[in-house]
């Protein structure tokens, strides 16, 4: 008899608990927008009343599909993005019941082309890296699997150093902006965009999509690894392997100045300044994407987010461009747009 | 046929001998080999680690008044109007203590953490604050200087660095020289919770701690009973057919299965099928409850091989002689083999609560990693049920953070994660020692 009670007891407590609503705000996604994230999550929770929001990491597109699993204490109420949400996401979102998404722009992240510093410095332009990293590049007129193993092969300027790139993951944003500010961008330039349309076959825009996802397939030989990890690991490939290039956040390169030297891209140098003016064009802008039906349920969601993009916290002087975000100069836009709960 | 004489050993046993010899090297290299390795691993994480147990602290008084308090908690960013009267005094603690230099208030301002705003703000909404009165204050200095202290921060390449400058090293030196700045014990490591990364210098272990503890309660409250009532019935009661013959291969096989396919498990079982339908509020992304409830299920088969083998070496004279003075099946059980089992249960299961302590892959799935220990539990629903980390997750997290003093104190948390599984193990030897009987 002792027992049995014990046992029921035991079971009580595991299945029962105590019943509460949540508290605090839940937030998934891009690791580029982690960190500013939980700097605004940490200075909301001690400028205000609320408990101090959850960020969780895992990458731009695994932080979309938990948002989109649908409404309800015991899914997530912000989704981080590196880049913006696709229509399909959107779809998926809908299906679930999540059909009022406000979209929040808090601002530009520049990426950048790091190498060890204390190896060769580098200049590049898009077109070097989509001949240094596209499966198929034009040699001679014909488009050919990529034979290029050495920089000098890409660029006679280039020390003869071993290509050895890092870039990040398929399930990171950056990862499209990469392939579409640079290699898509590359690949018009040096004709090969061209030449794949011409090899591409069905209508025009058939041959143009075909085409564009050409250019942005990325060589599988072993010269170019991708990390599914965040920029540490990247860091830490490029450390032990010193003719490796990286592709970062531009805040993590500030944060790692002692370590990593930074390439500039059709001859700008990439900062706060050559970003916000656009001179330095491969940026991009990050978001979070607010449930607005959580909005009420869960206290404190729409205060964080008019908090997250007060002048004070996402403006030039404020904690997030003192880590490294370029300030979106339609901030003003974006607050009115929060009040007044637009969805997309 | 030859003699030989028992003294001098003929060429057959010579080479046994020297084989014996030869293996006996092997084993000494082998043994060798293996603790140049532990102690590799632990100069490492002790020379890395025992860092982020110091640091670096600016002294100086503050003095505030009401209407500076009134005119702050008016503001959107409080923080950030306290952290300008932080500003504003410790520039004349710096004129006070005679100290030329060239930076701007601000730039001298920039040494201290940007924590130092909710310390002081805590502080005025206190009880003890009092208008218009010196306050003495010990505030955090950033993590470039305090890395700059510990030797981490050099005065090369800083041309790009946008965190700290070579004036502001120079400050720091004069500040050090004036006994304003100075390194000492930092408590707040071990009992304060997560920080972003604005204030990595401001990151505690604490949270983690207080999680993983609220983990192997649950871990400890299901699969103890759970595993010792399951062994004790396959053991002493079940009868030995097919059945339990395949229950028993299916145990050992779950312990072998990796602990990220109990993360896939507890994700699809715990979060999204179990969290809609259940009324308890602890089931939930983040929470240590969950954690736990996936490590109970990967330690259960731990438990039950260790728990089996122990009854099993109960001998059954034991048993029998219980049984021959007229005792029940279960009064034998209970009252002469548990006990007498007890020691290498007790060992089995600490030994699988130490593993499941130090594990990450499994609670990857179920939210424990990011910006979650940002708040220590306040009561026992957060502890259980509320939004937390545990201590290897908070490890992997600082070591992926992009500011260096992180991955101090990433190694600094490996110190106290192994502080408690040593002690853990210790606890498993003692009472084996203590309480095992031989037969």
């Amino acid at each position: 008899m002792k027992l049995t009670k014990i046992a029921l007891f035991l079971s009580t407590v595991a299945i029962a608990g105590a019943a509460s609503a949540r508290d605090q705000i839940q937030i998934a996604g891009s690791s580029t927008v982690l960190p500013y994230s939980a700097i605004v999550a940490e200075v909301f929770g001690e400028n205000s009343d609320f408990p101090t929001p959850v960020v969780e990491s895992g990458g731009s597109s695994a932080g979309l599909k938990k948002f989109c699993e649908g409404v309800g204490e015991n899914t997530i109420d912000i989704a981080n993005s590196s880049r913006k949400i696709k229509s399909s996401e959107v779809e998926v979102c809908a299906e679930a019941g999540v059909t009022d998404i406000i979209e929040v722009r808090i601002g530009y992240d520049g990426i950048v082309f790091a190498s060890d510093i204390d190896g060769h410095a580098f200049e590049f332009t898009t077109q070097d890296w989509h001949k240094a990293l596209a499966a198929e590049v034009l040699v001679d007129g014909a488009l050919v699997e990529n034979p290029y193993t050495n920089w000098n092969e890409i660029n006679p300027d280039f020390p003869d150093q071993p290509i050895a790139a890092f870039i990040p993951g398929t399930k990171h944003g950056t990862r499209e902006v990469f392939e579409e500010k640079v290699l898509l961008v590359g690949c018009e330039a040096d004709g090969t965009m061209a030449a794949l349309i011409e090899a591409a076959t069905g209508d025009d825009d058939a041959k143009h999509d075909a085409a564009e996802a050409a250019c942005m397939k990325v060589r599988t030989d072993g010269v170019s690894v991708d990390i599914d990890g965040d920029y540490t690991e990247t860091l830490a490939s490029i450390t032990s392997d010193k003719n490796g290039i990286g592709v970062f956040g531009l805040a993590f390169y500030e944060n790692n100045t002692d370590k990593l030297q930074v390439a500039p891209m059709e001859g700008v140098i990439p900062s706060t300044e050559t970003i916000s003016t656009g001179d330095y064009a491969v940026s991009r802008p990050l978001y979070f994407y607010i449930k607005k039906q959580h909005i009420g349920s869960i206290p404190g969601l729409k205060e964080f987010a008019q908090f997250f993009m007060a002048a004070e916290v996402a403006g030039p002087d404020g904690p997030l461009a003192a880590y490294g975000l370029v300030s979106d100069p339609e901030i003003e836009a974006t607050q009115a747009a929060i009040a007044d709960e637009v969805t997309m | 046929m030859t003699h030989s004489s028992l003294f001098a050993s003929d060429k057959r046993t010579a080479s046994r001998n020297r084989a014996e010899k030869r293996f006996r090297a092997y084993g000494i290299i082998a043994i060798s080999v293996g603790l140049a390795m532990l102690a590799v691993l632990i100069f490492t994480i002790i020379r890395s680690g025992s860092s982020a147990f110091q640091q670096s602290f600016v002294s100086f008084e503050v003095m505030i008044s009401q209407e500076e308090v009134d005119n702050a908690e008016k503001a959107l960013l409080k923080t950030g109007v306290y952290q300008k009267i932080i500003t504003a005094n410790f520039e004349k603690a710096v004129t006070n203590a005679g100290i030329v230099t060239e930076l701007s208030p601000k730039d001298q301002g920039k040494i201290l953490s940007k924590r130092v705003a909710s310390q002081l703000r805590e502080f005025v909404l206190s009880d003890n604050f009092k208008a218009d009165e010196p306050i003495a204050f010990q505030f955090l200095a950033n993590s470039s200087i305090d890395g700059y202290l510990k030797g981490r921060v050099s005065r090369e390449g800083l041309e790009n660095n946008k965190n700290v400058s070579v004036e502001q090293l120079n400050f720091s030196d004069k500040l050090v020289e004036a006994g304003l700045l100075k390194k000492s014990f930092n408590i707040e490591f071990i009992t304060g919770s997560d920080a972003s990364e604005n204030s990595p210098e401001a990151a505690g272990f604490g949270s983690a701690i207080l999680g993983s503890f609220a983990m192997m309660i649950v871990v400890v409250a299901l699969s103890l009973p759970i595993g010792v009532a399951a062994s004790i019935y396959l053991e002493e009661f079940a009868p030995k057919n097919r059945l339990t013959d395949i229950i028993e291969v299916n145990i050992s096989n779950l312990a072998a299965v990796p602990s990220i396919v109990y993360g896939i498990l507890g994700l699809a079982l715990f979060l999204n099928y179990l969290g809609p339908i259940s009324a308890n509020d602890w089931i939930r992304n983040n929470s240590p409850f969950v954690g736990g409830l996936v490590l109970a299920l990967m330690t259960l088969p731990r438990i039950v091989i260790p728990t089996r083998a122990a009854l099993k070496a109960v001998p059954p004279s034991i048993r029998d002689a219980a049984l021959g003075i007229g005792a029940s099946k279960m009064q034998t059980v209970f009252h002469h083999v548990l006990p007498l089992a007890m020691p290498g249960i007790l060992t089995g299961t600490i030994i699988g609560l130490a593993q499941a302590l130090g594990e990450s892959a499994p609670l990857l799935l179920i939210g424990l990693v990011g910006f979650i220990g940002g708040e220590i539990p306040a009561n026992v629903d957060q502890f259980f049920g509320g939004p937390n980390t545990v201590m290897p997750a908070q490890i992997y997290q600082w070591a992926s953070r992009a500011d260096p003093a992180f991955y101090e104190r990433a190694w600094g948390g490996i110190i106290i994660l192994l502080v408690f599984l040593i002690s853990m193990n210790a606890i498993a030897i003692v009472l084996r020692r203590r309480f095992e009987r031989r037969w």
